[in-house]
């Protein structure tokens, strides 16, 4: 089977504007291969590009080297196939909740009638039924993610790529959101790769955890199967058995780099 | 929001400062009330400042005997042209370089020494290619309105959030979409901050465009006065032009509220 996203031995290098002498390599050589349904994890320790890798899934970057292949065919350009969660905030603060949600549609020309229907019809999903008319400022953080998750649903794309999505919420309202993810994941199987400092939020979640090492020119040090059996409750979950034995597995090849990446902040 | 009665005795308090301005005006002009402390001659300060009782005099005649209405649309039409056509150029322009990096690198050194040079320098040679009818007037109001938001939009372009435009084009937005649904908006907010500057602004191109040389408008009322020595006249000229520029910030202020709803504003919460 094709997989749907196909990252091969790529590498990231930013050139500082002036001194092109100065580089900084994110990423080197990384591979990672996601299959049509499959949801990966990418653990690291803060600063080891993560996000670049996502940036260079979706085709807001291009790589330095290597390729990178969306269901087998090359990349050009923005990643169409793939919507993506950002961990800033990314609503349009000009437009309400419901005006957020159906942009994509708008963007592809469909009729404000058709559209409207549809944007009401994932704001009930996403539990934002009487929201559609508040501006994001009037949004908590929690309602915002929402609204920023049926933005991105509403296109259905085949990819889901989510750059720690739920980073900035508190952890009652972050359990809420990553089970309610789990739930409209569970429907229609999209493949998802989901960028995480959290090593539990990554078991928990995922069928797949790659941990990378610490940057610079990070590159992935451990591929783990997480065979948790679905549907999970994150927060159950956590008490699991099995649970506790990935993490203290993942947490030994992982804990080395977190310390590495914490060192080289602090000088 | 402040409740209705505080509101009301803001506006006493704003109008009982005017009023003391006006009085002192009066009190220190008027021939004959203060005992002379300056000039010997208790008529001077009456010459040289003017007397607020005959000024508003001269504002009641103007309007009452229709005489200003003519002056008065000849600069409303050369301000609002101005303050039109110099937003419309800012903002395009402003987007325009916003988005072209290696234009925006090449002109920037003239962009530069255009906002420095005084501009209202160049009314006597708009006078030369315009003549000394309205659209000499104008362009110098276009000159002084359009840097002021050119700069505006150049930054609020800048400035636009990363992550809002990265998002945007994984929604699919195309160039001419991201420009009219996150550029555009974004460099509302400090289009609307320029323009209440600008309009002060458009007003000064029209009336010192009159003032050097034109057959009406209220600048060519006061330079008229001017000539004979009717410091009423001049103050009344002033006073009918501050008004006015006010009700036209105030028309500004109207459509921000309206065009700007979402944004934050602070205390919004509704007593009960």
């Amino acid at each position: 089977m094709t997989p749907a996203l196909e990252l091969e031995r790529v590498t990231c290098t930013f050139v500082a504007g002036e001194d092109r002498a100065q580089r900084h390599t994110a990423v080197r050589d990384t591979s990672i291969t996601v299959a049509p349904g499959e949801f990966v994890a990418v653990v690291g320790p803060t600063g080891c590009g993560k996000s670049t890798l996502l940036n260079i899934a979706a085709g807001l970057l291009e790589p330095s080297a290597g390729s990178v292949r969306v269901f087998g065919e090359p990349l050009a350009g923005i990643n169409a196939r793939a919507g993506y969660l950002f961990q800033a905030e990314a609503l349009m603060p000009w437009r309400n909740a419901l005006q957020n949600v159906i942009a994509g549609l708008e963007f592809r020309g469909i009729g404000p009638a058709a559209a409207r229907a549809q944007g009401e019809d994932w704001l009930r999903r996403v539990g934002l039924g009487g929201f559609g008319d508040r501006y994001p400022h009037q949004l908590s953080g929690g309602m915002r993610k929402r609204v920023s998750l049926a933005q991105t649903l509403i296109l259905d794309p085949e990819i889901l790529l989510m750059d720690e999505p739920f980073s900035a919420l508190d952890v009652q309202t972050r359990q809420l959101m990553e089970n309610e993810l789990l739930e409209l994941w569970s429907a229609d199987r999209k493949s998802v790769v989901f960028i995480t400092h959290d090593l539990e939020e990554a078991i928990a979640l995922s069928d797949r955890v790659m941990v990378l090492s610490a940057g610079p020119a990070s590159h992935p040090i451990g591929d783990y199967r997480i065979d948790l059996p679905r549907p999970r409750d994150v927060a159950e979950i956590r008490l699991d058995r099995r649970f506790n034995e990935i993490h203290a597995d993942i947490w030994h090849a992982m804990k080395d780099e977190v310390l590495k990446g914490y060192a080289q902040q602090r000088r | 929001m402040r409740s209705s009665g505080g509101r009301l005795k803001l506006r006493l308090w704003q109008a009982a400062v005017l009023l003391a301005v006006f009085c002192a005006w009066h009190a220190l002009t008027v021939p004959g009330v203060l005992p002379p402390f300056y000039f010997e001659d208790p008529n001077k300060a009456a010459f040289f400042f003017g007397e607020p009782l005959k000024v508003l005099g001269r504002i009641w005649d103007w309007f009452s005997g229709g005489d200003i209405y003519r002056h008065l649309w000849v600069t409303l039409q050369e301000t609002l042209l101005a303050f039109a056509t110099g937003t419309v150029l800012g903002i395009a322009i402003g987007i325009w370089l916003a988005l072209a990096p290696t234009a925006s690198a090449i002109l920037d050194p003239y962009i530069k020494a255009l906002n420095a040079m005084p501009r209202v320098i160049l009314a006597p040679i708009f006078m030369v290619w315009f003549g000394l009818g309205m659209l000499s007037k104008v362009a110098l109001g276009v000159t002084l309105v359009f840097f002021i938001v050119f700069f505006n939009v150049f930054q609020g372009v800048r400035e636009v959030s990363p992550t809002v435009l990265a998002n945007a084009r994984m929604l699919g937005a195309s160039r001419r979409q991201l420009l009219r649904h996150v550029y555009l908006p974004s460099a509302m907010s400090w289009v609307f901050a320029s323009l209440h500057n600008s309009v002060g602004l458009a007003f000064v191109g029209a009336v010192v465009g009159e003032y050097l040389g034109s057959s009406e408008g209220v600048g060519y009322l006061i330079l008229q006065a001017e000539g004979v020595f009717d410091i009423n006249t001049v103050f009344a000229g002033i006073l009918v032009l501050t008004a006015f520029a006010l009700a036209l910030d105030a028309l500004v202020a109207l459509a921000e509220r309206r065009l700007m709803v979402w944004q934050p504003r602070s205390g919004e919460t509704e007593r009960i």
